[in-house]
Protein backbone atom coordinates (compact mmCIF):
# COMPACT_ATOMS: atom_id res chain seq x y z
CA UNK A 1 0.00 0.00 0.00
CA UNK A 2 1.49 3.28 -1.02
CA UNK A 3 0.97 6.54 0.80
CA UNK A 4 -1.61 7.87 -1.68
CA UNK A 5 -3.85 4.79 -1.41
CA UNK A 6 -3.55 4.87 2.39
CA UNK A 7 -4.69 8.51 2.60
CA UNK A 8 -7.59 7.85 0.19
CA UNK A 9 -8.85 4.97 2.32
CA UNK A 10 -8.56 7.00 5.52
CA UNK A 11 -10.66 9.83 3.99
CA UNK A 12 -13.37 7.49 2.69
CA UNK A 13 -13.52 5.68 6.05
CA UNK A 14 -13.96 8.99 7.90
CA UNK A 15 -16.70 10.07 5.50
CA UNK A 16 -18.67 6.83 5.81
CA UNK A 17 -18.40 6.93 9.61
CA UNK A 18 -19.03 10.66 9.99
CA UNK A 19 -22.07 11.14 7.77
CA UNK A 20 -24.53 8.91 9.68
CA UNK A 21 -23.34 10.34 13.01
CA UNK A 22 -23.99 13.89 11.78
CA UNK A 23 -27.39 12.94 10.39
CA UNK A 24 -28.71 11.42 13.59
CA UNK A 25 -27.43 14.05 16.02
CA UNK A 26 -30.24 16.42 17.01
CA UNK A 27 -29.76 19.96 18.24
CA UNK A 28 -31.23 20.32 21.76
CA UNK A 29 -33.58 23.24 20.95
CA UNK A 30 -34.94 21.57 17.82
CA UNK A 31 -35.50 18.39 19.79
CA UNK A 32 -37.49 20.28 22.41
CA UNK A 33 -39.74 21.89 19.80
CA UNK A 34 -40.34 18.51 18.23
CA UNK A 35 -41.22 16.97 21.59
CA UNK A 36 -43.87 19.64 22.08
CA UNK A 37 -45.42 19.07 18.68
CA UNK A 38 -45.78 15.35 19.22
CA UNK A 39 -48.00 16.17 22.21
CA UNK A 40 -45.94 14.19 24.72
CA UNK A 41 -44.94 17.26 26.75
CA UNK A 42 -46.54 20.69 26.72
CA UNK A 43 -44.58 23.55 25.17
CA UNK A 44 -45.61 26.62 27.11
CA UNK A 45 -46.34 30.07 25.77
CA UNK A 46 -48.25 33.20 26.76
CA UNK A 47 -50.66 35.42 24.89
CA UNK A 48 -51.19 39.11 25.66
CA UNK A 49 -54.10 41.14 24.33
CA UNK A 50 -53.04 44.79 24.30
CA UNK A 51 -56.66 45.93 23.82
CA UNK A 52 -57.60 44.44 27.19
CA UNK A 53 -54.71 45.66 29.34
CA UNK A 54 -55.84 48.44 31.72
CA UNK A 55 -52.40 49.08 33.22
CA UNK A 56 -53.44 48.30 36.80
CA UNK A 57 -50.03 46.74 37.63
CA UNK A 58 -51.65 43.83 39.50
CA UNK A 59 -49.45 41.44 37.50
CA UNK A 60 -46.29 43.23 38.60
CA UNK A 61 -47.32 43.07 42.25
CA UNK A 62 -48.43 39.44 42.08
CA UNK A 63 -45.18 38.44 40.38
CA UNK A 64 -43.12 40.10 43.10
CA UNK A 65 -45.17 38.43 45.83
CA UNK A 66 -45.13 34.98 44.25
CA UNK A 67 -41.47 34.88 43.27
CA UNK A 68 -39.82 36.78 46.15
CA UNK A 69 -38.51 39.44 43.80
CA UNK A 70 -36.89 42.15 45.98
CA UNK A 71 -39.33 45.01 46.64
CA UNK A 72 -36.54 47.56 46.21
CA UNK A 73 -34.52 48.42 44.15
CA UNK A 74 -37.08 48.28 41.40
CA UNK A 75 -36.35 45.01 39.63
CA UNK A 76 -39.20 43.26 37.89
CA UNK A 77 -39.68 39.87 36.24
CA UNK A 78 -42.67 41.35 34.46
CA UNK A 79 -43.43 45.00 33.94
CA UNK A 80 -45.91 47.15 32.00
CA UNK A 81 -44.90 49.92 29.63
CA UNK A 82 -47.18 52.83 28.83
CA UNK A 83 -46.88 54.03 25.25
CA UNK A 84 -48.07 57.53 24.41
CA UNK A 85 -47.99 58.58 20.76
CA UNK A 86 -48.56 62.31 20.36
CA UNK A 87 -50.04 64.28 17.48
CA UNK A 88 -46.55 65.51 16.52
CA UNK A 89 -45.49 61.87 16.03
CA UNK A 90 -43.24 61.66 19.07
CA UNK A 91 -43.47 58.52 21.18
CA UNK A 92 -42.94 58.40 24.92
CA UNK A 93 -42.52 55.08 26.70
CA UNK A 94 -42.71 54.85 30.46
CA UNK A 95 -42.68 51.84 32.75
CA UNK A 96 -45.74 52.23 34.97
CA UNK A 97 -45.52 52.17 38.75
CA UNK A 98 -47.28 49.87 41.19
CA UNK A 99 -49.82 50.90 43.85
CA UNK A 100 -47.01 51.35 46.38
CA UNK A 101 -44.92 53.36 43.95
CA UNK A 102 -47.34 55.10 41.60
CA UNK A 103 -46.25 56.90 38.47
CA UNK A 104 -47.56 60.40 37.81
CA UNK A 105 -49.33 61.62 34.68
CA UNK A 106 -46.81 63.50 32.54
CA UNK A 107 -48.72 64.00 29.30
CA UNK A 108 -51.38 66.58 28.48
CA UNK A 109 -54.36 64.62 27.23
CA UNK A 110 -55.03 66.91 24.26
CA UNK A 111 -51.60 66.02 22.80
CA UNK A 112 -52.32 62.29 22.76
CA UNK A 113 -53.03 60.71 19.38
CA UNK A 114 -53.24 57.19 20.77
CA UNK A 115 -52.02 55.45 23.86
CA UNK A 116 -51.96 51.94 25.34
CA UNK A 117 -50.20 49.63 27.79
CA UNK A 118 -47.78 46.85 26.83
CA UNK A 119 -47.10 44.17 29.46
CA UNK A 120 -43.64 42.68 29.05
CA UNK A 121 -41.83 39.68 30.46
CA UNK A 122 -39.29 37.05 29.43
CA UNK A 123 -40.34 35.84 25.97
CA UNK A 124 -39.19 32.27 26.77
CA UNK A 125 -37.66 32.13 23.29
CA UNK A 126 -37.58 28.76 21.53
CA UNK A 127 -34.13 29.82 20.29
CA UNK A 128 -32.83 31.73 23.32
CA UNK A 129 -29.76 33.97 22.93
CA UNK A 130 -29.20 34.01 26.71
CA UNK A 131 -28.61 30.24 26.72
CA UNK A 132 -26.03 30.52 23.94
CA UNK A 133 -23.86 33.02 25.79
CA UNK A 134 -23.82 31.46 29.27
CA UNK A 135 -20.20 30.38 29.87
CA UNK A 136 -21.07 27.84 32.60
CA UNK A 137 -24.28 26.38 31.18
CA UNK A 138 -26.31 27.72 34.10
CA UNK A 139 -29.21 28.92 31.97
CA UNK A 140 -31.02 26.33 29.89
CA UNK A 141 -34.30 25.44 28.23
CA UNK A 142 -36.47 22.79 29.82
CA UNK A 143 -38.36 20.22 27.76
CA UNK A 144 -41.57 22.19 28.18
CA UNK A 145 -40.00 25.26 26.63
CA UNK A 146 -39.26 27.36 29.72
CA UNK A 147 -35.86 29.02 30.02
CA UNK A 148 -34.59 28.62 33.59
CA UNK A 149 -31.53 29.79 35.53
CA UNK A 150 -29.70 27.30 37.73
CA UNK A 151 -28.74 29.66 40.54
CA UNK A 152 -26.16 27.21 41.95
CA UNK A 153 -24.23 27.15 38.65
CA UNK A 154 -24.68 30.86 37.83
CA UNK A 155 -21.52 32.88 38.47
CA UNK A 156 -23.22 36.27 38.00
CA UNK A 157 -21.14 37.29 34.97
CA UNK A 158 -24.10 39.22 33.45
CA UNK A 159 -23.46 37.93 29.89
CA UNK A 160 -27.08 36.78 29.60
CA UNK A 161 -28.39 40.13 30.86
CA UNK A 162 -26.47 41.78 28.02
CA UNK A 163 -27.55 39.19 25.47
CA UNK A 164 -31.30 39.34 26.14
CA UNK A 165 -32.81 41.55 23.41
CA UNK A 166 -35.93 42.11 25.55
CA UNK A 167 -34.24 43.32 28.74
CA UNK A 168 -36.00 40.57 30.68
CA UNK A 169 -33.11 39.67 33.01
CA UNK A 170 -31.58 41.38 36.00
CA UNK A 171 -28.95 40.53 38.57
CA UNK A 172 -30.63 39.50 41.82
CA UNK A 173 -29.16 41.92 44.39
CA UNK A 174 -29.03 39.34 47.22
CA UNK A 175 -28.15 36.13 45.41
CA UNK A 176 -25.85 37.90 42.90
CA UNK A 177 -27.11 35.57 40.17
CA UNK A 178 -29.10 36.25 37.03
CA UNK A 179 -32.87 36.16 37.61
CA UNK A 180 -35.84 36.25 35.27
CA UNK A 181 -39.42 35.16 34.68
CA UNK A 182 -39.88 31.38 34.89
CA UNK A 183 -43.55 31.38 33.79
CA UNK A 184 -43.99 30.56 37.52
CA UNK A 185 -42.51 27.12 36.89
CA UNK A 186 -43.44 25.93 40.39
CA UNK A 187 -47.10 26.76 39.66
CA UNK A 188 -47.44 25.50 36.08
CA UNK A 189 -45.77 22.19 36.98
CA UNK A 190 -48.67 21.68 39.44
CA UNK A 191 -51.34 22.68 36.95
CA UNK A 192 -51.87 26.23 38.25
CA UNK A 193 -51.66 29.37 36.15
CA UNK A 194 -48.71 31.77 36.45
CA UNK A 195 -49.39 34.40 39.12
CA UNK A 196 -49.69 37.28 36.63
CA UNK A 197 -52.28 35.37 34.56
CA UNK A 198 -54.12 34.39 37.74
CA UNK A 199 -54.62 37.97 38.95
CA UNK A 200 -55.12 39.76 35.61
CA UNK A 201 -58.61 41.28 36.07
CA UNK A 202 -59.35 41.66 32.35
CA UNK A 203 -57.86 38.41 30.97
CA UNK A 204 -55.33 40.43 29.00
CA UNK A 205 -52.88 37.61 29.70
CA UNK A 206 -53.60 34.01 28.76
CA UNK A 207 -51.32 31.05 29.26
CA UNK A 208 -51.11 27.56 27.81
CA UNK A 209 -49.52 24.97 25.59
CA UNK A 210 -48.68 26.48 22.19
CA UNK A 211 -49.44 23.18 20.47
CA UNK A 212 -52.82 22.48 22.07
CA UNK A 213 -55.82 22.34 19.76
CA UNK A 214 -58.30 24.11 22.04
CA UNK A 215 -57.16 26.44 24.81
CA UNK A 216 -57.46 30.14 25.63
CA UNK A 217 -54.02 30.68 24.10
CA UNK A 218 -54.92 28.89 20.88
CA UNK A 219 -58.15 30.84 20.67
CA UNK A 220 -56.29 34.14 21.13
CA UNK A 221 -53.89 33.12 18.37
CA UNK A 222 -56.72 32.08 16.08
CA UNK A 223 -58.98 35.09 16.59
CA UNK A 224 -56.34 37.84 16.44
CA UNK A 225 -53.49 38.98 14.28
CA UNK A 226 -50.47 38.00 16.32
CA UNK A 227 -47.14 39.75 16.63
CA UNK A 228 -44.03 38.86 18.58
CA UNK A 229 -41.35 41.30 19.71
CA UNK A 230 -38.27 41.66 17.47
CA UNK A 231 -39.08 38.76 15.12
CA UNK A 232 -36.09 39.64 12.90
CA UNK A 233 -33.70 38.35 15.59
CA UNK A 234 -34.95 34.77 15.00
CA UNK A 235 -35.26 34.15 18.71
CA UNK A 236 -38.72 32.63 18.14
CA UNK A 237 -40.38 34.28 21.16
CA UNK A 238 -43.30 32.45 22.77
CA UNK A 239 -45.05 35.52 24.15
CA UNK A 240 -47.66 36.34 21.52
CA UNK A 241 -49.15 39.83 21.34
CA UNK A 242 -52.59 40.56 19.91
CA UNK A 243 -53.43 44.07 18.68
CA UNK A 244 -49.82 45.21 19.06
CA UNK A 245 -49.11 48.71 17.74
CA UNK A 246 -46.36 49.19 15.16
CA UNK A 247 -44.58 51.62 17.47
CA UNK A 248 -43.75 48.84 19.94
CA UNK A 249 -40.24 47.71 19.23
CA UNK B 1 11.23 -5.02 31.69
CA UNK B 2 13.68 -3.12 33.84
CA UNK B 3 16.20 -3.44 31.01
CA UNK B 4 14.06 -1.11 28.94
CA UNK B 5 14.09 1.52 31.69
CA UNK B 6 17.84 1.18 32.01
CA UNK B 7 18.30 1.64 28.29
CA UNK B 8 16.16 4.81 28.31
CA UNK B 9 17.80 8.11 29.22
CA UNK B 10 17.33 9.10 32.87
CA UNK B 11 15.39 12.28 32.02
CA UNK B 12 12.73 10.34 30.07
CA UNK B 13 12.16 7.94 32.97
CA UNK B 14 11.66 10.83 35.41
CA UNK B 15 9.23 12.49 32.97
CA UNK B 16 7.29 9.25 32.63
CA UNK B 17 6.96 8.96 36.41
CA UNK B 18 5.60 12.50 36.64
CA UNK B 19 3.12 11.89 33.80
CA UNK B 20 1.89 8.65 35.37
CA UNK B 21 1.46 10.31 38.76
CA UNK B 22 -0.48 13.23 37.21
CA UNK B 23 -2.74 10.89 35.25
CA UNK B 24 -3.43 8.83 38.38
CA UNK B 25 -4.31 11.97 40.39
CA UNK B 26 -6.68 13.25 37.70
CA UNK B 27 -8.39 9.85 37.36
CA UNK B 28 -8.77 9.60 41.13
CA UNK B 29 -10.28 13.07 41.46
CA UNK B 30 -12.66 12.50 38.54
CA UNK B 31 -13.82 9.13 39.82
CA UNK B 32 -14.31 10.36 43.40
CA UNK B 33 -16.39 13.43 42.39
CA UNK B 34 -20.13 12.92 42.85
CA UNK B 35 -21.90 12.51 39.49
CA UNK B 36 -24.02 15.62 40.16
CA UNK B 37 -20.89 17.73 39.79
CA UNK B 38 -19.88 16.22 36.48
CA UNK B 39 -23.04 15.52 34.55
CA UNK B 40 -24.96 18.46 33.11
CA UNK B 41 -28.22 16.53 32.70
CA UNK B 42 -28.24 15.76 36.45
CA UNK B 43 -27.49 19.39 37.29
CA UNK B 44 -30.38 20.54 35.14
CA UNK B 45 -32.78 17.96 36.51
CA UNK B 46 -31.86 19.16 40.01
CA UNK B 47 -32.39 22.79 38.99
CA UNK B 48 -35.82 21.97 37.52
CA UNK B 49 -36.63 20.08 40.73
CA UNK B 50 -35.65 23.06 42.91
CA UNK B 51 -37.63 25.44 40.72
CA UNK B 52 -40.77 23.25 40.89
CA UNK B 53 -40.49 22.89 44.67
CA UNK B 54 -40.70 26.62 45.39
CA UNK B 55 -43.45 27.86 47.65
CA UNK B 56 -46.82 28.74 46.06
CA UNK B 57 -48.48 31.88 47.40
CA UNK B 58 -51.51 32.36 45.14
CA UNK B 59 -53.98 29.51 45.67
CA UNK B 60 -55.79 29.91 42.34
CA UNK B 61 -59.36 30.89 41.48
CA UNK B 62 -60.99 27.50 42.11
CA UNK B 63 -59.79 27.15 45.70
CA UNK B 64 -61.81 30.02 47.22
CA UNK B 65 -65.15 28.71 45.91
CA UNK B 66 -64.85 25.59 48.08
CA UNK B 67 -65.69 27.58 51.26
CA UNK B 68 -66.89 31.03 50.12
CA UNK B 69 -69.85 29.75 48.17
CA UNK B 70 -72.02 32.85 48.61
CA UNK B 71 -69.40 35.26 47.28
CA UNK B 72 -68.64 32.86 44.44
CA UNK B 73 -72.25 32.61 43.24
CA UNK B 74 -72.71 36.35 43.68
CA UNK B 75 -69.61 37.12 41.65
CA UNK B 76 -70.09 34.69 38.78
CA UNK B 77 -73.07 36.55 37.32
CA UNK B 78 -71.64 40.07 37.61
CA UNK B 79 -69.13 42.18 35.79
CA UNK B 80 -66.35 40.96 38.07
CA UNK B 81 -66.93 37.31 37.13
CA UNK B 82 -63.53 37.05 35.45
CA UNK B 83 -61.67 38.87 38.22
CA UNK B 84 -59.87 36.35 40.40
CA UNK B 85 -60.52 36.63 44.17
CA UNK B 86 -56.80 37.09 44.79
CA UNK B 87 -56.66 40.07 42.44
CA UNK B 88 -58.20 42.20 45.18
CA UNK B 89 -57.66 40.11 48.32
CA UNK B 90 -54.00 39.29 47.66
CA UNK B 91 -52.15 35.96 47.86
CA UNK B 92 -54.19 33.54 49.98
CA UNK B 93 -52.54 30.11 49.81
CA UNK B 94 -51.70 30.31 53.51
CA UNK B 95 -55.32 31.24 54.27
CA UNK B 96 -56.53 28.20 52.31
CA UNK B 97 -54.26 25.97 54.40
CA UNK B 98 -54.90 27.67 57.73
CA UNK B 99 -58.12 29.71 57.57
CA UNK B 100 -58.01 30.72 61.24
CA UNK B 101 -54.56 32.25 61.58
CA UNK B 102 -54.21 33.89 58.19
CA UNK B 103 -56.85 36.32 56.99
CA UNK B 104 -56.43 37.93 53.58
CA UNK B 105 -57.22 41.66 53.64
CA UNK B 106 -60.50 43.02 52.26
CA UNK B 107 -59.53 46.38 50.75
CA UNK B 108 -62.15 48.98 51.71
CA UNK B 109 -59.95 52.01 51.08
CA UNK B 110 -61.15 54.56 48.54
CA UNK B 111 -57.69 54.48 47.00
CA UNK B 112 -58.04 50.80 46.06
CA UNK B 113 -60.71 50.60 43.35
CA UNK B 114 -59.25 53.49 41.30
CA UNK B 115 -56.15 51.30 40.72
CA UNK B 116 -58.21 49.88 37.90
CA UNK B 117 -61.14 52.30 37.59
CA UNK B 118 -59.52 55.76 37.69
CA UNK B 119 -59.60 57.52 34.34
CA UNK B 120 -56.43 57.02 32.31
CA UNK B 121 -56.13 58.01 28.66
CA UNK B 122 -54.26 54.77 27.92
CA UNK B 123 -57.01 52.47 29.20
CA UNK B 124 -59.08 50.73 26.53
CA UNK B 125 -62.26 52.49 25.42
CA UNK B 126 -65.37 51.12 27.12
CA UNK B 127 -63.63 50.10 30.33
CA UNK B 128 -65.59 51.71 33.22
CA UNK B 129 -63.53 54.63 34.53
CA UNK B 130 -64.25 57.49 36.93
CA UNK B 131 -62.50 60.62 38.06
CA UNK B 132 -61.72 59.84 41.73
CA UNK B 133 -61.65 63.54 42.64
CA UNK B 134 -65.12 64.43 41.38
CA UNK B 135 -66.87 61.04 41.73
CA UNK B 136 -68.73 61.17 45.11
CA UNK B 137 -65.69 62.42 47.03
CA UNK B 138 -64.88 60.89 50.44
CA UNK B 139 -67.45 58.08 50.13
CA UNK B 140 -65.95 54.59 50.14
CA UNK B 141 -66.75 52.77 46.89
CA UNK B 142 -68.67 49.96 48.61
CA UNK B 143 -71.38 52.34 49.94
CA UNK B 144 -72.85 52.38 46.41
CA UNK B 145 -71.19 49.44 44.61
CA UNK B 146 -71.09 45.84 45.85
CA UNK B 147 -67.56 44.71 44.87
CA UNK B 148 -68.63 41.10 44.21
CA UNK B 149 -71.37 42.26 41.84
CA UNK B 150 -70.65 45.87 40.91
CA UNK B 151 -73.39 47.83 39.16
CA UNK B 152 -74.18 51.49 38.80
CA UNK B 153 -76.48 52.28 41.78
CA UNK B 154 -79.26 53.46 39.47
CA UNK B 155 -79.92 52.56 35.86
CA UNK B 156 -79.12 55.50 33.61
CA UNK B 157 -82.17 57.54 32.62
CA UNK B 158 -80.70 59.26 29.60
CA UNK B 159 -78.43 58.04 26.83
CA UNK B 160 -75.94 60.76 27.65
CA UNK B 161 -75.15 59.24 31.03
CA UNK B 162 -72.90 56.83 29.15
CA UNK B 163 -72.71 58.28 25.63
CA UNK B 164 -71.78 61.81 26.72
CA UNK B 165 -69.35 62.40 23.91
CA UNK B 166 -71.93 61.60 21.23
CA UNK B 167 -74.55 63.68 23.06
CA UNK B 168 -72.28 66.76 23.21
CA UNK B 169 -71.35 66.39 19.55
CA UNK B 170 -74.96 66.03 18.47
CA UNK B 171 -76.00 69.04 20.60
CA UNK B 172 -74.14 71.46 18.31
CA UNK B 173 -75.01 69.69 15.06
CA UNK B 174 -78.01 70.09 12.71
CA UNK B 175 -79.36 66.88 14.27
CA UNK B 176 -79.51 68.51 17.74
CA UNK B 177 -83.29 68.28 17.98
CA UNK B 178 -83.50 64.59 17.03
CA UNK B 179 -83.93 62.10 19.85
CA UNK B 180 -81.43 59.19 19.92
CA UNK B 181 -84.41 56.88 19.55
CA UNK B 182 -85.36 58.51 16.22
CA UNK B 183 -82.64 56.46 14.55
CA UNK B 184 -81.73 53.81 17.18
CA UNK B 185 -84.31 51.32 18.39
CA UNK B 186 -83.17 50.82 22.00
CA UNK B 187 -84.44 47.85 24.00
CA UNK B 188 -85.01 48.66 27.70
CA UNK B 189 -82.65 45.79 28.55
CA UNK B 190 -79.75 47.79 27.07
CA UNK B 191 -79.70 49.96 30.21
CA UNK B 192 -78.85 47.07 32.51
CA UNK B 193 -76.94 44.90 30.05
CA UNK B 194 -75.27 47.42 27.75
CA UNK B 195 -73.03 45.01 25.86
CA UNK B 196 -75.35 42.03 25.76
CA UNK B 197 -78.34 43.88 24.31
CA UNK B 198 -77.41 46.55 21.81
CA UNK B 199 -79.48 49.26 20.12
CA UNK B 200 -79.99 49.02 16.38
CA UNK B 201 -78.33 51.23 13.80
CA UNK B 202 -79.95 52.32 10.50
CA UNK B 203 -78.69 49.91 7.88
CA UNK B 204 -80.28 51.19 4.68
CA UNK B 205 -80.04 54.29 2.46
CA UNK B 206 -83.80 54.49 2.48
CA UNK B 207 -83.81 55.23 6.23
CA UNK B 208 -82.00 58.56 5.79
CA UNK B 209 -83.99 59.26 2.64
CA UNK B 210 -87.17 59.45 4.74
CA UNK B 211 -86.03 63.02 5.52
CA UNK B 212 -83.28 63.66 2.98
CA UNK B 213 -84.74 62.15 -0.21
CA UNK B 214 -86.24 64.46 -2.87
CA UNK B 215 -89.63 62.77 -2.53
CA UNK B 216 -89.69 63.24 1.27
CA UNK B 217 -92.49 65.36 2.69
CA UNK B 218 -90.43 66.65 5.64
CA UNK B 219 -89.69 70.37 5.28
CA UNK B 220 -86.22 71.73 5.97
CA UNK B 221 -83.48 69.09 5.68
CA UNK B 222 -81.22 69.20 2.59
CA UNK B 223 -82.52 66.92 -0.13
CA UNK B 224 -80.69 64.49 -2.43
CA UNK B 225 -81.75 62.27 -5.31
CA UNK B 226 -81.32 58.79 -3.88
CA UNK B 227 -80.81 57.11 -7.26
CA UNK B 228 -77.87 59.31 -8.36
CA UNK B 229 -76.29 60.37 -5.06
CA UNK B 230 -73.41 58.45 -3.52
CA UNK B 231 -73.51 55.34 -5.73
CA UNK B 232 -73.37 52.12 -3.72
CA UNK B 233 -72.39 53.57 -0.34
CA UNK B 234 -74.46 53.67 2.80
CA UNK B 235 -75.01 57.21 4.08
CA UNK B 236 -72.74 56.88 7.14
CA UNK B 237 -69.82 55.76 5.02
CA UNK B 238 -69.39 59.43 3.99
CA UNK B 239 -71.45 61.42 6.55
CA UNK B 240 -71.13 61.15 10.33
CA UNK B 241 -74.77 61.08 11.47
CA UNK B 242 -74.11 62.69 14.88
CA UNK B 243 -72.36 65.67 13.24
CA UNK B 244 -73.43 65.83 9.57
CA UNK B 245 -71.52 68.47 7.61
CA UNK B 246 -73.38 71.59 6.47
CA UNK B 247 -72.49 73.07 3.07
Amino acid sequence: MNRRLFLQRIVSLLLTLGLPVGLFTKKPAAAAVKNGKSGAKPFYGMGIDIDKCIGCAKCMEACKAENDVPKEPFFFRTWVERYVIKHDGSVSIQSIGTATNPSSETVVEKDILRSFFVPKLCNQCANPPCVQVCPVGATFQTEDGVVLVDDIRCIGCRYCIQACPYGARYLHPEKQTADKCTFCYHRISKGLLPACVEVCPTQARVFGDVNSVASPLTRLKRMNKIHVLKPYLNTEPKVYYANLDGEVK
Amino acid sequence: MLDIFRKLPDAVVRLAVVVILLAATVTFILSSLPPALKRRDLQRAAAVERESAREIKYAGAGTCAECHEMEYTQKKGGYHRNVSCETCHGPAKNHAENPVDFKPPAPRDRQFCPTCHAYNASRPRGFPQINPISHNPLKPCYTCHQPHDPKPPTVPGECQACHGEIERTKAVSPHALLECTTCHVTPEQHKVNPRGVRPTKPATREFCAQCHGTNSTVEGPPKIELATHGEKYLCWQCHYPHMPEVD
